[in-house]
């Protein structure tokens, strides 16, 4: 709830929707008769065209990324910190586009849309979209906005598969891929966090085989318990440590199953206000793009050989304490971008945060981050 | 510890156009930024601190935050025409098992590093103190300096290690060539410059 809107802030921003009346075909074989996505956009789009940034959002994300949609907001976008006059992506110099991913439940076409055949929401009928569709819808908002080739393809974690993808697909629609807190595809423990989280909402008798909306309930157990976990692995032993230790709600332990430590009151919080703002299916939704998210694994497995024909320059980014997508992972982006003799920077934060860390305002990846948009911004490197 | 104009030049005299280089202990990207303009050297600097990193992103070249001391083991064999390490084999862990992989990952090896020979550091050792010279500022509880060595050391090393040096400068403390160096290195030179390759 800001009072006034801080001078860093792109302040007071209203989402833009496209109308896409086209169908899209989609990896998984299936299509879409058309789509809607809602997006907004901060800066301004020079004559040339060539100051467009485009922000790929992660698992939860959406489209409202910088600034506030009203007064009343108690939080801005979810990349604030990076995102802003005078913050390393600049919207005095950069124009900024965010758009919410095709499955979204933030206003994009989703499983909480009409379906026009059956007149009833998707739900689970919503065909499972892969990294590359979005890509391939983004490409579509390009289009619609009358961008040619994106300064920079941007994001942290899900949101840096996407400027990964970006690179492959379409090496000559974006001069830079920044990809932040990433990862090449997901390892088994990745994936075996996503199957909980969808076996916790998937054996929630309210959820309905995924037709809750028609039951007028929502899964909101088994959502509370996807997020309480995922949040756990988007931050690090340490950071709990330090934000919580073994502190107790009441000062002494109760013998019960109530709320005691300090920490499962938070994670409660977390899980139970994340259940008011996010639908179960796109979360299901998203859990599967990530699994599924391997872009090497149609050039023999090699990575190097998938990012064979890219153009872009990529800047690649990891923190120490992140172990959902740890540094080594990056290191592999990198490794195959080194074998290519792609031009690559690779910046590796010490930092405690776990995985949000690619959202927090620590000094090194604001310096390191803003030093490479300025490259970005004076059109490239050697 | 930045390398001098002079010495950037007798490096870049050594390349061929147009290479492929990895630059080891990197710094803010001064040698291979002066590398791209004066060689058309395409390739990357390796780096582990982190201001310095954010130098060599301004600087315009593609910088990669490693330790060295890790080792190099995810870059492929023969990926590039010349590793370059400059002013840093003294301040890494394992400097022997480095040469190897360098040599391993590139075709020929470029390394500088500061003379512990040089009739300074013997001075200052003679008085019975640690060395503190224009090549070697630090104090002996916190330089990064672990393994000094001297020009004989190091190719005595070379010769362990069946390298063969294909050339040597040895440069006096104005950081040149001279005279004095050329025929006392292990007592007048500062700084000693190899290109190597494996026999």
């Amino acid at each position: 709830m800001p009072e006034t809107i801080p001078a860093d802030s792109v302040g007071l921003v209203t989402p833009q929707k496209l109308v896409h009346d086209a169908p899209i075909d989609l990896d998984c074989g299936r299509s879409l008769p058309g789509f809607e996505m809602v997006y907004e956009t901060y800066g301004q789009l020079n004559t040339r065209k060539d100051n467009a940034i485009l922000i790929c959002h992660a698992l939860s994300g959406d489209h409202h990324a910088a600034g506030y949609h009203s007064m009343e907001d108690r939080k801005p976008g979810w990349w604030d910190t990076c995102i802003g006059p005078g913050k390393p992506i600049d919207t005095n110099r950069f124009f900024v586009v965010a758009p919410n991913n095709l499955g979204g439940c933030k206003g994009t076409t989703g499983p909480m849309s009409t379906n026009p055949e059956t007149g009833k929401a998707y739900g689970p009928d919503f065909p499972i979209v892969t990294v590359s569709d979005w890509v391939r819808s983004q490409a579509l908002l390009a289009d619609h906005l009358g961008i040619e080739q994106w300064a920079a393809v941007a994001g942290g974690s899900l949101g840096g598969m996407q400027a990964l993808q970006w690179a492959i697909d379409y090496p000559d629609r974006l001069r830079h891929s920044i990809v932040i807190a990433g990862a090449p595809k997901l390892s088994a423990q990745n994936i075996g966090f996503n199957e909980i989280a969808r076996q916790a909402i998937m054996s929630d008798p309210d959820f309905h085989e995924g037709r809750y909306y028609d039951y007028n309930t929502i899964p909101r157990r088994g959502l509370m318990i996807a997020r309480m976990l995922g949040h756990i692995t988007y931050l690090s032993d340490l950071s709990m440590r330090a934000k919580f230790g073994r502190e107790l709600r009441e000062g002494k332990i109760n013998f019960g199953f109530d709320v005691e430590f300090q920490v499962e009151s938070y994670l409660r919080y977390q899980g139970k206000s994340f259940v008011e703002k996010f639908d179960a299916n796109t979360y299901l939704l998203m859990t599967k793009v990530l699994d599924y998210f391997d872009p090497a694994k149609d050039y023999d497995d090699d990575l190097s050989t998938a990012l064979k024909d890219t153009r872009a320059e990529f800047f690649v980014a990891a923190f120490t304490g992140d172990w959902r997508f740890a540094p080594q992972r990056s290191r592999e982006i990198v490794k195959a971008l080194v074998k290519g003799r792609k031009n690559v920077s690779y910046s590796e934060i010490t930092a405690h945060h776990g995985h949000d860390a690619f959202l927090m305002p620590i000094q090194d990846y604001m310096d390191a981050l803003r030093t490479y948009m300025n490259r970005v911004a004076q059109g490239g490197a050697q | 510890m930045s390398l001098l104009r002079s010495e950037l030049r007798m490096i870049a005299d050594w390349i061929r156009p147009g290479s492929h280089v990895l630059d080891l202990g990197c710094g803010d990207g001064t040698l291979l930024r002066y590398l791209h303009e004066e060689r058309q050297v395409t390739g990357y600097g390796m780096e582990i601190d982190q201001d310095k990193i954010v130098k060599a992103i301004e600087n315009n070249i593609n910088v990669i935050q490693t330790d060295l001391d890790a080792g190099l083991s995810e870059i492929e064999s023969g990926s590039f025409d010349y590793v370059i390490m400059s002013e840093t084999l003294q301040a890494v862990r394992y400097p022997d098992k480095l040469i190897d992989e360098m040599l391993r990952i590139g075709a020929e090896a470029i390394i500088t590093f500061p003379n512990f020979g040089h009739w300074r550091c013997r001075m200052e050792l003679f008085y019975g103190r640690m060395p503190v010279t224009p090549s070697l500022p630090n104090t002996w509880y916190n330089t990064p300096n672990i393994h000094l060595c001297t020009i004989k050391d190091f190719e005595q090393l070379c010769e362990d290690m069946s390298l063969t040096v294909l050339q040597r400068i040895v440069v006096d403390r104005d950081h040149k060539p001279s005279a004095t160096a050329w025929l006392l290195p292990n007592l007048m030179g500062e700084i000693a410059l190899y290109r190597l390759q494996r026999q």
